[in-house]
């Protein structure tokens, strides 16, 4: 089959590899209709992962036809359309049974090098190196999906492609960042980064009763976008002074809620920083520390740099403010996200800026890496 | 790590005849072992150990070992307790001493390091306990025939 994979440093290619096959009795196999391109991809393509190798493929968000079904599984049938959560689940252990899939015990295949830490593992996904515990992506013709009860969910008839493949993993995180940020009717609530996932906070945010939602960026079609279809007031920090906007439009008291969801710059590799080069300075982060009113809530979406430098600890501490990390969203919202999208109450299409055949995929996240005509998203079909 | 009482400890949750099997060490003819954490070679491993998600009588049924943990027969020793909290069991193992570290192509097949399989082997268990099967890996292209493109 064609799968989009990585194959040096900066450079994609759509190469012919091997057809996934059933390795487990819960696995199913699904032929991929769309996948999209996805922020934590971005760290991968810079070639500074340590655990890449060529020909590891690509993409944590997808939805498809199953094709074929393990003897274990339950609840699919060749031929259902389904959403494939990004993270791999198991929903056995602890943290699946308290509706916690991201943080999974059992994910890891390859238990011997995917966990150095030792039960500190992080959780398998999609589109991730192998010995890092993950599974080839969804850019490709097919794709095995492990523990398909669990991970893969049923798409309503009345929801096409280009609207469920968002259910994956953007509107889940969205949904994700809202709900951690225990985001309150009445609340004032801002958020870096006006990409998908920060569009769909911002929607998130408004169905929790959120009263005024800010969100900040600096492109311009990106904030246009935010504003139309998530009533989100934009901030553009090439031209507002970010902390006076958010003081002012917030009685002073500075937002309730601070997410950041700015995705991940081009980070600097742990070799770079035990070479003594520092790490990168979370601007996004920082400028959310000191906005947040007192004992406020700071939510750090995935995607954000392995190490960061100058973080304002003293703010967080001396003002109480809550920290909450989110890197990839739980499966448990899945199916609530796909009902309101089919009650057209979610609409995520105008996400999917760029639609391209798999073949085009390089030149699809070229686009989507450097926001270049206005690419939110490249979302590509087999 | 905490140390944990032996299985012995484990109290009534588990029969009699479980805490037998279970807590038994088995010896191992040959000589030198594992160092401690001091370097010491006389001094026991560390154990290594995983909280498994079922009440320990689903772990350890009828107290004998569960797969693949009974294929490390009279190389390891176990423990067992109820894990505080309704979390499950905690399941420890640990190479036992006078245990040699395989050499060869043994120790090409599950490296040379005890305690490393011994993780894995609780690992394992844990998967196999809390969802029915070990999960395998995606096979990769360097594991198959190159596909002519």
């Amino acid at each position: 089959m064609r799968a989009l994979c990585w194959v040096a440093a900066g450079e994609l290619g759509v190469r012919e590899v091997p057809d996934p096959e059933l390795r487990n009795e819960r696995d199913v196999i699904v032929r991929v209709r769309r996948s999209a391109t996805s922020g934590g991809d971005l760290p991968l393509l810079s070639g500074r992962h340590p655990l890449l190798r060529a020909g590891d493929v690509l993409g944590a968000e997808f939805l498809g036809e199953v094709v074929e079904v393990g003897p274990g599984v339950r609840r699919h049938r060749v031929g259902d359309r389904v959403v494939v959560g990004a993270s791999v689940a198991c929903g056995g252990c602890w943290y699946c049974r308290q509706g916690r899939h991201s943080c999974c015990d059992n994910a890891h295949a390859d238990l011997a090098s995917a966990d150095p830490d030792w039960a500190r593992s992080d959780v398998g996904c999609f589109g991730r190196p192998r010995a890092a515990g993950g599974f080839a992506g969804g850019h490709a013709e097919y794709v095995r999906v492990p523990y398909a009860d669990v991970s893969a969910f049923r798409v309503p008839d009345g929801v096409d492609d280009d609207r469920a493949v968002f259910a994956a993993d953007a509107a889940p995180s969205g949904w994700l960042a809202a709900e951690v940020g225990a985001v309150r009717p009445g609340d004032v609530v801002a958020i870096w980064g006006a990409g998908a996932v920060g569009q769909l906070t911002a929607w998130a945010a408004v169905r929790r009763g959120a009263t005024r939602v800010l969100i900040v960026d600096r492109y311009e079609e990106r904030l246009r976008m935010a504003e139309r279809h998530c009533a989100a007031e934009p901030l553009d920090y090439r031209r507002d002074d970010i902390a006076a906007e958010l003081r002012d439009r917030s009685g002073g008291r500075g937002p309730d809620v601070c997410v950041v969801a700015v995705g991940a710059p081009p980070t600097r590799s742990v070799a770079d920083r035990f070479g003594g080069q520092h790490a990168d300075r979370p601007d996004a982060l920082r400028e959310a520390v000191h906005a947040c009113r007192k004992s406020g809530m700071v939510v750090v979406l995935g995607g954000t740099a392995g190490f960061v430098d100058a973080f304002p600890l003293g703010a967080l501490t001396e003002r109480r403010l809550t920290l909450h990390g989110a890197g990839r969203p739980d499966l448990r919202d899945v199916p609530m996200l796909l009902d309101r999208m089919a009650r057209d109450e979610l609409r995520t299409e105008h996400l999917a800026t760029h639609r391209l055949p798999l073949a085009r995929g390089p030149e699809g996240y070229a686009l989507f890496r450097d926001r270049a005509d206005g690419c939110v998203r490249a979302v590509f079909t087999p | 790590m905490v140390p944990m009482g032996r299985l012995a400890r484990a109290g009534p949750a588990l029969g009699g005849a479980a805490l037998a099997r279970a807590a038994r060490l088995l010896r191992v003819p040959r000589g030198g072992g594992r160092p401690g954490a001091d370097g010491d070679a006389a001094a026991p491993a560390r154990w290594e150990v995983v909280t498994v998600d079922r009440p320990p009588e689903q772990v350890l049924p009828d107290g004998r070992w569960p797969e693949p943990l009974g294929r490390l027969d009279g190389a390891i020793e176990v423990r067992v307790r109820p894990a505080p909290g309704d979390r499950g069991t905690e399941l420890a193992a640990r190479p036992l001493a006078g245990v040699t570290p395989p050499t060869g192509l043994a120790a090409h097949l599950v490296g040379d390091d005890p305690a490393l399989l011994v993780r894995r082997t609780l690992r394992q268990v844990k998967q196999r306990v809390e969802t029915g099967e070990v999960l395998r890996a995606d096979r990769s292209a360097l594991d198959r025939p190159e596909v002519p493109g």
